[in-house]
C-alpha cells in the first residue's frame, strides 16, 4: 500500500504544478530561428527579383529528387538595360512538399543563399485536401520572402561560433 | 475423475492475432499467438511492414544525403543512428573529429538516450495498464529535450545534424545554460517516474518475474542494450569499445541480475541517471573550438575498404557496416539493428506466460519497428 500511496503523492505533486501545454491552434509556441519546415526561395528586395539563378545545384543534391528547376536569361540584366547583375535567373521552380524530407541539403549547397528553410508556422501548417496542391510553384515559394514575412536563417556550415 | 471427464472434451488452441495496427505493438508489428485459455503456447512474429529499403537507398546517395535516411532508421534516437553512420564514414575517410565536436556529439547522443528512455517509460506504463499518466509525464520532459534539439538542429526528430567530420553548424550561443535547464527538467521527470512506478505494488505485481531471460540465453539471442544488462551481462559498447570521449569521464554500466521485465525497467531508469551525469561532465569539459576539420573536401570521398562501427544506442548495439569501393557513396551499407536481435528473444520470453504479460514483455524490450524493418 505504501508504494501506491507514494504514487498518489507523486500524481498530486504534479497536479499542483503549472501546466506545460498550450491551446494549439489558438496559441502558437514561438519557434526557434533555426526551425526547419520546408524550403522557400528568398527575394532580393533591392533589385526586386529572386536571388535564385536556376543553377540546378540544389536539384542535383536533393536526396529525394523533389525539386524541378528551369532557368532563363534574365530580362532585367544590365546588358539589356536592366538593373540586375544576374545573367541567368530562375524561370520555373517547383518543390514537391509531399516528397521533401526537410534535410536542409538544398540550403547547404546553394551558392547564392537563395533558398532557406521556412521557420514560421506557415511552413508547418500546410495541410491540403489534395496531394498535388503540395507541389509549390515559384510564386508560392517566394511570396513569404517577398512580403518580408520571414526572417530566414541560413546556416554557416562547419564554422564555430565566435568565442 | 475430474481430469478424466475433462479429457473427454476435445480442446483446441486458439490463434490470436495481435497487430499489425495495435497500440501495444509500438508501430506496425504483427504477432500470432497460439493461446490455450490465457496461456501463450506459441508466438509467431511477423515483421517487415515498415520496410523501406533504407540501406539500399543509401547506396544510391552520397554520404551527406544518407544521413537523413539514418535518422529515419531509428526515429526515437536519431542522433545515435546518425552517429554510427558518420563515425563509419569518418573511419573510412580517416577524418579527425575536433574535440569540441566530439563533446557536443556526446551531449547530444546522451540527451537523445534520455528522450528515448523517457519515451519507453511512457509507452511501457501504458502497456502495463497505467493508462495515460506515465505517457503524459514522459511527454513533458521529452518535449524539453526535443525543443532543445529543435533550437540546435532545426528539427524535432529528423535532425540531420551530424556530418562526417563533425557537426553541420555550431550550437547556439546559449547552448550550455539551455542544456542545464533541460537536465533540471529531466531530473524532475526521473524522480516523478521513480515515485510513480518503482515502488508501486500494482506495477511490481504486473512486472516482477515476468518475461525472465537468463544471461546465457540473452547472449545466445544476441541481445544488447538495457535488455541484456538487466540479465546481468555488463555489455555496453561505450565501455567495451569506447568511442567519442566515454573513456575520459566517470560513469557506470548499470546492470541488474533478475532478467525480468521489472529489472529492464529499473535498468533504464538508472541509465537515465547515468546519462544525466555524463552530460553534466561533458558540459564542464566543453571548450570553444573548431567543429569541423580544417580541410574538408566539398564532396567527401572514401578510399576503398570496409568497416563495421558500433555504438550504444538506447536500445542496444547499433552497428553500421559500410563497404566502399572508392567514390562518394557506399557500395554496401548494412545496419545492425539492436531491436531486431532483441525481438528474437520475444518468443523465448513469452511462451508459457499469460497473454496480457506477452504484451508487457514486448513493451519491455522497447522495439522501434522502423529500426527492425529498415
Ligand atoms: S536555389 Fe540556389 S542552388 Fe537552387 S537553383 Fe536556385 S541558386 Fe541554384
Ligand atoms: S530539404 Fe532536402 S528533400 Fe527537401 S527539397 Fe531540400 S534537398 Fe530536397
Amino acid at each position: 500500500m505504501r508504494g501506491i500511496a507514494k504514487s498518489m503523492l507523486t500524481t498530486l505533486s504534479v497536479f499542483i504544478r503549472p501546466p506545460v501545454t498550450r491551446f494549439y491552434p489558438d496559441v502558437h509556441r514561438p519557434l526557434p530561428e533555426r526551425d526547419r519546415a520546408f524550403p522557400l526561395l528568398l527575394w532580393d528586395k533591392e533589385i526586386d527579383e529572386p536571388f535564385c539563378t536556376g543553377c540546378h545545384a540544389c536539384e542535383r543534391a536533393c536526396p529525394v529528387e523533389c525539386m524541378t528547376v528551369l532557368m532563363k536569361d534574365n530580362p532585367n540584366h544590365k546588358s539589356v538595360g536592366g538593373t540586375s547583375g544576374r545573367r541567368k535567373i530562375i524561370d520555373k521552380f517547383w518543390i514537391d512538399y509531399a516528397r521533401c524530407m526537410r534535410c536542409n541539403i538544398c540550403v547547404e549547397v546553394c551558392n547564392f543563399d537563395a533558398i532557406a528553410m521556412n521557420n514560421t508556422w506557415a511552413g508547418h501548417e500546410t495541410s491540403v485536401h489534395d496531394r498535388k496542391d503540395l507541389v509549390m510553384d515559384l510564386q508560392q515559394l517566394t511570396t513569404l520572402s517577398h512580403n518580408g514575412a520571414i526572417k530566414e536563417w541560413v546556416p554557416v556550415l562547419g564554422k564555430a561560433n565566435e568565442a | 475423475m475430474v481430469t478424466e471427464s475433462a479429457s473427454e472434451f476435445e480442446t483446441q488452441d486458439l490463434l490470436l492475432n495481435v497487430g499489425p495496427q495495435h497500440p501495444s505493438t509500438h508501430g506496425v508489428f504483427r504477432m500470432v499467438m497460439q493461446v490455450d485459455g490465457e496461456v501463450v503456447r506459441e508466438v509467431i512474429p511477423y515483421i517487415g511492414y515498415l520496410h523501406r529499403g533504407a540501406e539500399k537507398l543509401c547506396e544510391t546517395m552520397d554520404y551527406r544525403q544518407g544521413i537523413g535516411f539514418m535518422d529515419r532508421t531509428e526515429y526515437l534516437a536519431a542522433m545515435n543512428a546518425e552517429l554510427s553512420y558518420v563515425m563509419a564514414v569518418e573511419t573510412l575517410a580517416e577524418l579527425e573529429v575536433p574535440e569540441r565536436a566530439q563533446w557536443i556529439r556526446m551531449i547530444l547522443v546522451e540527451l537523445n538516450r534520455l528522450a528515448s528512455h523517457l519515451m519507453f517509460m511512457g509507452a511501457f506504463g501504458v502497456d502495463v495498464g497505467v493508462f495515460g499518466t506515465p505517457f503524459i509525464y514522459a511527454w513533458r520532459e521529452r518535449e524539453a529535450v526535443i525543443d532543445l534539439f529543435e533550437e540546435i538542429s532545426g528539427d524535432r526528430m529528423m535532425y540531420a545534424y551530424l556530418r562526417p567530420g563533425g557537426l553541420a553548424w555550431d550550437v547556439p550561443t546559449n547552448f550550455v545554460p539551455r542544456v542545464r535547464e533541460v537536465l533540471t527538467a529531466v531530473r524532475q521527470g526521473i524522480a516523478d517516474f521513480d515515485g510513480l512506478l518503482t515502488k508501486n505494488e500494482i506495477f511490481i505485481a504486473r512486472t516482477k518475474g515476468v518475461g525472465v531471460i537468463s544471461a546465457a540465453d540473452a547472449i545466445d539471442f544476441g541481445m544488447s542494450g538495457p535488455s541484456i544488462r538487466a540479465s546481468g551481462v555488463p555489455l555496453d559498447v561505450r565501455r567495451e569499445e569506447p568511442y567519442l570521449k566515454y573513456n575520459d569521464i566517470n560513469w557506470n554500466v548499470i546492470t541488474r541480475t533478475e532478467g525480468d521485465v521489472y529489472a529492464r525497467y529499473l535498468c533504464r531508469l538508472d541509465e537515465m541517471r547515468e546519462s544525466v551525469k555524463i552530460v553534466e561532465q561533458c558540459l564542464e569539459r566543453l571548450q570553444p573550438g573548431a567543429i569541423m576539420p580544417e580541410k574538408m573536401p566539398r564532396m567527401l570521398r572514401t578510399p576503398p575498404g570496409e568497416i563495421y562501427v558500433r555504438t550504444e544506442a538506447p536500445r542496444g548495439e547499433f552497428g553500421v557496416y559500410l563497404v566502399s569501393k572508392g567514390g562518394n557513396r557506399p557500395h554496401r551499407l548494412k545496419v545492425r539493428s539492436a531491436c531486431l536481435s532483441n525481438l528474437q528473444a520475444l518468443r523465448h520470453m513469452t511462451i508459457g506466460s499469460y497473454v496480457a504479460d506477452a504484451l508487457i514483455v514486448l513493451g519491455s524490450i522497447d522495439i522501434v519497428l522502423s529500426e527492425v524493418d529498415r
